[in-house]
């Protein structure tokens, strides 16, 4: 099944809704986290929140990841080499304070497994994707400076 | 030199960060502590201990955990304690401290808008201080040496 999760701090109904739409539209099987006590979604699962054991027993049934540009949705596809679309929320939208997400999102380009949407249309040609590549931990040249520079400062 | 190396994180995002950046030290001058049992052996890491879990509504967990944090340090006496939090983390990182030990704090990589707050209460404590985030590290006089991402 595909997985969203918007994290547990704020809703993300621009989101939810295009999930909803695609999931009618091509009749995905999707269970969404959506921080929405009352989300009114009629073609997927959905739950406000998901208790760490449900997050777990969900994750095994995951194939797809779908997020906001979280640090934690993001480090969970690499752990669990899933492919993770990501839809960065944006400040103007009133969907967060400011619009480090879509800084992150910026700085995930070239991850390899991490598909960034910005748009309904991009969002569908993603999850309708006859194979789309698994996020995972990567040695990037970001994680081997910082490896490095604490070898190096502890051993001087 | 050989250096005896105090990795401190709590179970979830802090222990995975933690793990990633300390692997590439050698594996013989680690000790590793965290707040869920099963995960160090889980990850195939020891020698381990465990720490009561708290956070800023467990103000007695935290008295708990500074007294592990006490016990564990003078017991093991290492060179250097890194942490990348959250609390626990700090704890270690205060009493290191005080034990004149040098002390690493890393920041987790989520805190992408402002340090966490374990980490800004860490920062005089604190020989080194990293953030995963530059413009996190300018906030409060940090480093930005690189990131997990």
């Amino acid at each position: 099944m595909i997985f969203v999760t918007v994290g547990t701090q704020l809703p993300f109904p621009r989101l939810m809704g295009w999930v909803d739409a695609i999931a009618a539209r091509n009749a995905l099987d999707v269970f969404a986290q959506t921080a929405e006590p009352n989300g009114a979604y009629r073609q997927i699962r959905h739950q406000p929140f998901v208790t760490p054991q449900e997050y777990d027993s969900i994750i095994a049934d995951t194939r797809l990841i779908v997020g906001h540009a979280g640090i934690g949705t993001i480090l969970t596809a690499k752990q669990k080499n899933l492919p993770l679309i990501i839809v960065p929320r944006r400040a103007d939208r009133g969907e967060h304070r400011n619009d480090h997400q879509l800084a992150t999102a910026r700085n995930l380009t070239g991850h390899r497994g991490v598909h960034v949407a910005q748009s309904e249309s991009e969002l569908e040609a993603y999850l309708i994707a006859p194979t789309l590549e698994s996020a995972f931990i990567e040695a990037t040249p970001a994680k081997i400076a910082l490896q490095t520079f604490v070898r190096d400062w502890i051993y001087r | 030199m050989k250096r005896k190396i105090l990795v401190v994180a709590s179970a979830g995002g802090h222990w995975h960060q933690a793990c990633q950046i300390t692997e590439a030290l050698p594996a013989e001058d680690l000790f590793f502590v965290t707040t869920m049992d099963e995960l160090p052996q889980m990850d195939g890491k020891a020698p381990f201990a465990i720490v009561a879990d708290c956070n800023k509504n467990t103000p007695f967990r935290f008295l708990l955990c500074i007294g592990q944090a006490v016990s564990c340090l003078l017991r093991q006496r290492p060179d250097v304690v890194i942490s990348t939090g959250a609390l626990p983390g700090f704890a270690f990182i205060m009493i290191a401290h005080f034990l004149r030990i040098r002390t690493i704090w890393i920041d987790s990589v989520a805190n992408a808008e402002e340090p966490s707050l374990a980490g800004q209460k860490a920062r005089r404590f604190s020989t080194l201080w990293l953030s995963q985030w530059k413009h996190v590290a300018d906030q409060v006089g940090g480093r930005f040496e690189g990131s997990v991402l």
